[in-house]
């Protein structure tokens, strides 16, 4: 009904030629959704498509100028992608860092989401506020912040950790340790702090809005038959929210997979390639001097295969919560 | 009989300030690197550097934002002028993407044709796709369009890729507003721009403020396009490709350079202050609904 009253409402009025032809075509749906699809058409699906060309081709600098006719490679790019160590050590650094933040960050923001739904309103709108702020600090400030506070020359941590005592792992030793420079795991400590200062806040917000969505009967029930905490969150909580913690699940792997923009700063790019990630390692092939978008192409689409799978994961969960509807 | 109650009282007082202690470290440990960005932007560089760190200024001064404001700590201009950029692009890219989604929000909520779901999905996956994939066609692309170095190529790129989302989360909405509105008023004799500006709109303009912070966000935090567009077009960088210059350039000039970051942060943070209940409710809409 409400479709008619658009498609009649839209062309009845206007009996033009250009406007029978919307109307007897039924095309109304697709001009409004035209401008959108050629958006995205145009700034994520062609270039996808012209990555994955470029995956098989030499296509450099001296092809841009149109020095050198471009060529194609086969599966030239791929193999040289999967003969280079560098490859494979910011891959595994990329999975480790996943597999640990992930975790870390759902149960943190978890504990944070059922925390502001026990404390009365002022305090939970005082907790809540924090977090925001947090949430809210771009990428880039927030990095540069904890660069700053890691800092060995006048940096917070480092001050701290050696006025610690002993039994606390404070030792003089800490005093200016240089986090960012010295490997990937001093690096990935302090990238480990920021992602979950930076994340932690939309889990904590969404689980709150889950768990107000849970009748209180049950939890009243629950009580009375002297449940404990852990065992109403098992039974009941993580039952109920599953959907929402699958949801959470596939968005924080895709993020923390994604880290660009905090490992470029904390890891000073391109200064330390023992700290690259995935996609530093795909940034500094693709634009570092000799720039190779051929090999670019190539690490993107495998980066982009590895993310599908996540994604088809995000997709089916979001369709079994009858998102299409 | 009393002892009983009287325990339970003492553990029921027990749970709440153990709760409410908790709930104070919380905030706290969120709030601490703010609150030391903000100190340091107004501490002189002998308390910076001081051996014993104070959470406040002992001294404060202005002295770092002047030396922001006045373009000689960066170098490479005022901190107004990257403010400009950031709020330009940023402004083009609400406008340009809440105009689009609105109308493609309408056309999956309200009409059911044939490549529905397949747009559904689409916008699904494509919201999906990493920023690091793209950038390289894109840089390509824009490059022989010549819309590298400047603020337009930009607001292109954010405006599209703030679409997907926009459109999920304005579609919930429009879904929300009850059809018998557009009906009554289509039986009434109004037209479909009537029915769009007069019915709808004002019913969903709740949802328009949810989405114009989303894209609000993609625009003001962006990094990786406009690192790699702007290149040494100083004078176009928006403010995040300024604090990052400003920070690779060296010299531990930490006053200045976290008076800059405070001067880009806390705009944007008073901002989600004002609008925190729409921020809330619509980020959580996208998330729980799907």
């Amino acid at each position: 009904m409400a479709e008619f009253v658009w498609r009649r409402g839209i062309t009845e009025r206007n009996s033009s030629a250009m406007a029978t032809f919307i109307r007897r075509h039924k095309l109304a749906p697709y001009l409004m959704l035209a401008p959108a699809l050629a958006g995205i058409a145009a700034v994520l699906l062609w270039p996808l498509i012209q990555v994955a060309v470029y995956s098989f081709q030499n296509y450099g600098l001296p092809q841009i100028t149109g020095a050198e006719p471009t060529q194609w490679v086969g599966l030239g790019n791929f193999t040289a992608t999967f003969t280079d160590s560098e490859f494979w050590l910011s891959l595994r650094l990329t999975v480790l860092f996943a597999a640990v933040v992930v975790p870390l960050t759902l149960i943190a923001g978890t504990l944070v989401g059922l925390l502001l739904n026990q404390l009365g309103k002022k305090m939970a709108a005082f907790v809540s506020t924090a977090a925001l702020l947090a949430w809210a600090t771009p990428p880039v400030s927030a990095s540069v912040l904890f660069y700053w506070l890691f800092n060995p020359d006048g940096g917070l941590v480092d001050w701290t950790l050696s006025k610690l005592p002993h039994w606390l792992v404070g030792s003089t030793a800490w005093a200016g340790f240089n986090w960012t420079t010295s490997g990937a795991l001093p690096a990935y400590t302090v990238l480990t702090f920021l992602v979950i200062w930076q994340s932690f806040p939309f889990i904590a917000v969404t689980v709150l809005a889950g768990l107000k969505t849970v009748p209180a009967e049950l939890y009243e029930a629950a009580r009375v038959d002297g449940a404990t905490p852990s065992r109403v969150f098992r039974k009941i909580t993580y039952p109920l929210l599953k959907p929402i913690f699958l949801v959470l699940l596939l968005l924080s792997v895709i993020w923390d997979f994604n880290v660009f923009t905090q490992t470029y700063i904390l890891t000073g790019f391109p200064g330390n390639r023992d700290e690259f990630n995935l996609s530093l390692y795909i940034y500094d092939k693709a634009f570092q001097f000799p720039p190779s978008y051929g090999l670019g192409g190539a690490l993107a689409l495998i980066f982009t295969l590895i993310l599908l799978v996540v994604t088809v994961g995000y997709v089916r969960a979001s369709v079994r919560q009858g998102a299409l509807t | 009989m009393s002892n009983s109650s009287g325990r339970a009282v003492t553990v029921k007082r027990f749970k709440s300030v153990s709760l409410n202690g908790t709930g104070v470290l919380v905030a706290l440990v969120t709030l601490f690197p703010i609150a030391w960005m903000v100190s340091t932007a107004f501490k002189p560089s002998q308390e910076i550097f001081s051996l014993t760190p104070h959470l406040t200024p002992t001294h404060p001064t202005l002295a770092n934002f002047s030396q922001v404001i006045s373009g000689q700590a960066s170098g490479i201009g005022s901190v107004w002028l990257f403010f400009r950029n950031s709020i330009a692009v940023t402004l083009a890219t609400v406008l340009l993407a809440s105009l689009v989604s609105l109308l493609a929000s309408v056309a999956v909520a309200r009409f059911r044709f044939r490549f529905r779901a397949s747009v559904l999905v689409l916008l699904l996956i494509v919201q999906m796709i990493p920023g690091q994939a793209l950038i390289i066609a894109l840089f390509l692309d824009f490059n022989r369009l010549g819309l590298l170095q400047n603020l337009l190529g930009l607001i292109i790129v954010y405006a599209a890729q703030a679409l997907p989302v926009s459109i999920w989360m304005l579609r919930n909405f429009v879904a929300t507003v009850p059809k018998e509105l557009e009906e009554a008023a289509a039986i009434d004799g109004a037209s479909a721009p009537t029915i769009f500006w007069r019915i709808l709109f004002p019913l969903v303009a709740p949802g328009l403020v949810a989405t114009s912070i989303f894209a609000f966000i993609t625009a003001y935090n962006e990094f990786i396009v406009a690192l790699t567009f702007l290149g040494q077009a100083h004078t176009a960088y928006t403010l995040p490709i300024y604090v990052t210059y400003f920070f690779g350039r060296g010299g531990a000039q930490w006053g200045p350079i976290m008076a800059a970051s405070t001067m880009y942060t806390v705009p944007v943070m008073i901002f989600f202050l004002i609008v925190r209940r729409r921020l809330v409710g619509g980020l959580v809409a996208g998330a729980v609904k799907g």
